[in-house]
């Protein structure tokens, strides 16, 4: 057997200190085997050793959590036995080197998570972060990352019901593919983890074994450099079809009560999913690997344990279940193998060709696992910008139309009209809109789902910008009208070794907490991703967070589209005016600076908790948040979705540029008949919400006063176009 | 009335179809596994949309040699009504029971949105509740629903008054823009000589409540189940 030197220590991305804890864990030399165990298990992927500290911090409970981070994916209760399980999680470092496979396999590893705990999908939601739109290898890279997204999602018949894209130059060499699955699963049937019952069988289902995938957790725990193209082997390939087949026979088997356990082979493959399953049980497991269904020949112990093939669970039946479960997938035709037995010896007991390749102590190797509380450094606030830092527009209709047509704006149609969004027939707001709704299937009620984040305030004041993602979820959710109910955050960051960057992570996190706590908002799952930096320069602070709400009746659902013409706008909220990272700044100056809207969480909460009870009275015929761009944005996206323009007639101490295009957070557009509009604005005096009259709807423009007279037509082309111009290949 | 639908591994517009059915019938549909070797006593057949055996080989190609399919090759003879949709269609004409052939879209790119529809010839049975020349709203997802056929068989479903739909825009315009997915003369749906097969890309089993965005495919359905009642 290969003989361990320093050299392959350090390749297999351990430490020196990490190395010494081996040793004294085991007492000997590991073997070949154990060495890639032991890495793929400490590695940060899997450890969340530079995290774990900061994440511990964050919120997850509250009455309707039924189960919070640590399992396969999260899980609320939504009333009447049901319950919604959902998760985020990154797939950045192989999308990058392969963004179709990459991307897929991101897609189908999510959903994975979430039926392996008994729910079946009912939608997915992505976070994309590319490049700069003219770097060379953007294009390449949206078009084979939609497609994989597309073409695992579609394929499995699971709505992708929206997301959201960014373009900048600081993920130019580290994209950000975060995939997000929500399920739906009886509250009294829902599957975990943990090994139990000494004796029962170890079963393995789903795809075959293959050499695809091997220290995918690793090179997602590293930088890039030059060579990073060279990894492209270590990226998994997917297939769907299987995974269709493994969904409908996983929860045909969960119909039954056969089963005592079961987790999903994703990151680190089988060593991951069995280490976990009896660290969580506090038992041991023997496998015996010869029994693994292998599609390659003469495959090592090393190779086997540390494959990340795709599509394929682990399970523990209760005793003598064998035959029923195995009838079950052989008629979906997947491969069904006992490959061992749950042990009373607290240890992992690996055995191939007669022989023990592997014998490792199972909870000292979990508890034992690295944590560090790295350095880190503050970001300081910078200072605001105020509207008079700001020259005013020259032309408001140039200027709109700069704003509308920029890549931080413009629709993402070309996206989402490429993934099959309507399937399973309970899609009742499309891609789109502030959230995506899907009926929870033959009732009444319905799920609100949304993802968000401003990389570019996360960068600017790591706090503010964690609260803000936060919080622009929960706004999310409440312009439809839905009741927030939890979290998943995707962190994707650089190189914690960084002080600075560890800083980012850590102000991130503080802001995140504050929100979730303001807003009764738990964390209920979620993913790290980090180290994504090439040549020592790292990514904009990006903590994706997907967040679900619920519907209690699904026909008090908002949506943004002007309804009517004569109809009265309202603005909920109030705005200072302050012009940091906003876009306008960034478009029409070219600066990318200054601080970022300051996020109020009582304001927040009290100015949603308005909005939505508005929506459930019927009082509003159109609801919309106010975000990237400001408040001429949010009403021009209501225009062009209603085909109904509007005159505006905004009284403001502000100047016009502050009033328009300020990012003022915890504010919403809403519309309503001029009675209502009446009703409205003496309800929101009594609440202390600041509700202001701006407009009218009606005809094809947008007017506004003097300065602006512009076609709803005018500005749905800019719009429209700019993605797909983006994505033509000059020539063809 | 009873009406049956076929069900392949990969098959993931069946509960969809399933649902459609059963709001226009008023009871559920036989829901039937592609392993099976015998149809039940059925008055409308539903082949539904999805990536039968994962589309892998060529889509439709896997499915339409599946054991189920010459039992339902059997009842079209008979003249036994067959809805085929999306991944049905594709099934469909891999079997012979329709002509022609359905190619990747020419954009390269799946496509999901609502498209209107001009009905271009009446058939009572499946579109009576329209007029021909009237246009109708349904949504496609599909990544090969680009229909082709030689320039003889072309003409023949042309003269014969066979084409179903074709991809217009709303006021019933057959052009070039309006075509989706490059389809040989805006081609979204055809029947078979004897009528008693619809073969469609798009899926009215989607728009059937205006929660979910428009009724067309209600309608549909109502005078579809109506009429074999």
């Amino acid at each position: 057997m290969t003989e361990i030197t320093k050299e392959i220590v350090s390749e297999h991305g351990l430490s020196e200190s990490e190395y010494e804890e081996v040793l004294k864990i085991l007492g000997r030399v590991p073997n070949i085997n154990e060495l890639g165990i032991f890495s793929v298990m400490w590695s940060e992927h899997c450890s969340y050793k530079s995290s774990k500290k900061w994440l511990k911090t964050l919120p997850t409970e509250a009455p309707w959590v039924i189960c919070g981070p640590g399992e396969n994916a999260g899980v609320v209760d939504i009333g009447d036995g049901q319950a919604a399980i959902f998760k985020m999680e990154s797939h950045n470092h192989p999308s990058y080197i392969e963004p179709y496979q990459g991307a897929a396999t991101g897609v189908g590893g999510i959903m994975r998570d979430v039926f392996t705990m008994g729910a079946r999908p009912i939608a997915n939601m992505n976070a994309l972060r590319f490049g700069r739109p003219d770097h060379p290898k953007t294009r390449h890279l949206v078009s084979g990352v939609v497609s994989g997204v597309g073409g695992y999602g579609n394929c499995m018949g699971i709505p992708t019901v929206g997301g959201e894209t960014n373009f900048h130059a600081s993920y130019d060499g580290n994209i950000l593919v975060n995939a997000m699955t929500v399920g739906l699963a009886d509250t009294d049937n829902i599957f975990y983890s943990a090994a139990a019952g000494i004796g029962n069988p170890v079963v393995y289902v789903g795809s075959k074994t293959g050499r695809d995938g091997i220290h995918g957790a690793t090179m997602a725990s590293a930088e890039f450099d030059d060579d990073s193209e060279e990894k492209r082997p270590t990226v998994q390939v997917g297939d769907p079809f299987t995974e269709k087949l493994l969904l409908e026979a996983c929860l045909e088997l969960m119909a039954t009560d056969a089963i005592v356990a079961i987790q999903d082979m994703g990151a680190a493959g089988l060593t991951s999913s069995s280490f976990e399953m009896a660290d969580k049980g506090g038992v041991g497991i023997q496998l015996d690997l010869d029994n693994v269904p292998m599609r390659e020949e003469a495959m090592t112990p090393y190779e086997i344990m540390l494959s990340e093939s795709q599509e394929r669970m682990l399970m523990i039946l209760k005793p003598g279940r064998e035959g029923e479960a195995k009838t079950i997938f052989e008629k979906w035709e997947l491969d069904f193998a006992v490959i061992g037995k749950v042990t009373d010896t607290g240890r992992m007991v690996l055995t191939m060709g007669g022989e023990i390749v592997a014998d490792l102590p199972v909870a000292p190797l979990a508890d034992s696992a690295p944590e560090y509380d790295r350095p880190w450094v503050k970001t300081e606030c910078p200072d605001p910008i105020k509207a008079s830092d700001v020259s005013a527009p020259a032309d408001l209709k140039k200027t709109l139309l700069k704003i509308m047509g920029s890549s931080d704006i413009a629709s993402r149609k070309w996206i989402w009209e490429q993934y099959d969004h309507m399937v399973m027939g309970d899609t009742i707001q499309r891609p789109g809109g502030d959230a995506a709704v899907v009926r929870i299937h033959g009732t009444d009620k319905a799920l609100a789902i949304t993802t968000d984040c401003t990389p570019r305030y996360c960068y600017a004041h790591p706090e503010t910008g964690g609260a803000q993602a936060v919080a622009e979820t929960w706004r999310n959710l409440t312009a439809t009208g839905a009741l927030p109910l939890a979290i998943t955050d995707c962190m994707n960051f650089g190189n914690p070794e960084r002080p600075e960057i560890m800083g980012q992570f850590v102000g991130c996190i503080e802001g995140m907490r504050d929100a979730c706590i303001a807003l009764d908002y738990p964390v209920v799952s979620g993913n790290v991703s980090l180290y994504n930096e090439t040549n020592g320069t790292g990514i904009f602070p990006t903590p994706a967070i997907g967040g679900i709400g619920l519907l209690k009746q699904s026909d008090h659902m908002a949506t943004l589209a002007f309804k009517n013409s004569g109809e009265v706008i309202l603005v909920v909220g109030e705005a200072s005016g302050d012009m940091g990272q906003s876009i306008y700044l960034k478009e029409i100056e070219g600066r990318e600076e200054g601080a970022p809207p300051s996020v109020d969480l009582a304001i927040e909460r009290k100015n949603g908790d308005f909005v939505r009870d508005a929506i459930h009275a019927g009082e509003l015929t159109a609801c919309h948040d106010i975000s990237d761009g400001g408040l001429l944005v949010a009403i021009s996206e209501m225009a062009l979705a209603g085909n109904c323009g509007a005159d505006l007639d905004l009284v403001s101490d502000l100047p016009l540029h502050a009033a328009c295009f300020s990012e003022d957070q915890a504010r919403y557009i809403v519309t309503a008949t001029s009675e209502t509009a009446e009703k409205l604005l003496e309800k929101a005096k009594l609440a202390n919400v600041p509700l202001q009259l701006i407009g009218t709807t009606g005809h094809n423009e947008l007017n506004f006063g003097t300065e602006l007279s512009i076609s709803i037509e005018d500005i749905r082309e800019v719009y429209s176009n700019w993605l797909p111009d983006l994505m033509t290949v000059p020539g063809n | 009335m009873k009406a049956a639908v076929i069900v392949f591994p990969g098959s993931n517009c069946d509960r969809d179809m399933k649902v459609a059915i059963e709001q226009s019938m008023g009871h559920s549909p036989a829901m039937v596994w592609h392993a099976d070797t015998d149809l039940p006593e059925t008055d409308l057949i539903a082949i539904p949309g999805g990536f039968s055996y994962g589309d892998y080989l060529r889509c439709g190609a896997i499915a339409g040699n599946s054991p189920i399919m010459r039992e339902v090759v059997k009842k079209a003879k008979v003249g036994t009504p067959i809805l085929a949709v999306c991944n049905g269609f594709q099934v469909a004409t891999e079997t012979g029971m329709l002509p022609g052939a359905l190619l990747r879209n020419a954009n390269q790119k799946f496509i999901c949105k609502d498209v209107d529809l001009k009905v271009a010839a009446n058939n009572e049975r499946f579109v009576g509740a329209f007029e021909t020349g009237q246009t109708v709203r349904f949504p496609v997802a599909h990544h090969d629903g680009n229909f082709f056929t030689d320039d003889e068989t072309l003409a023949r479903l042309e003269g014969e008054g066979l084409i179903a739909f074709k991809y217009s825009d709303e006021d019933g315009n057959v052009t070039d823009t309006t075509n989706i997915n490059g389809s040989r003369n805006n081609i979204a749906g055809i029947y078979n000589e004897a009528g008693n097969i619809l073969g469609l890309m798009p899926h009215p089993e989607r728009l059937i409540s205006d929660q979910l965005g428009g009724t067309d495919g209600k309608t549909f359905f109502d005078n579809l189940i109506n009429s074999l009642s």
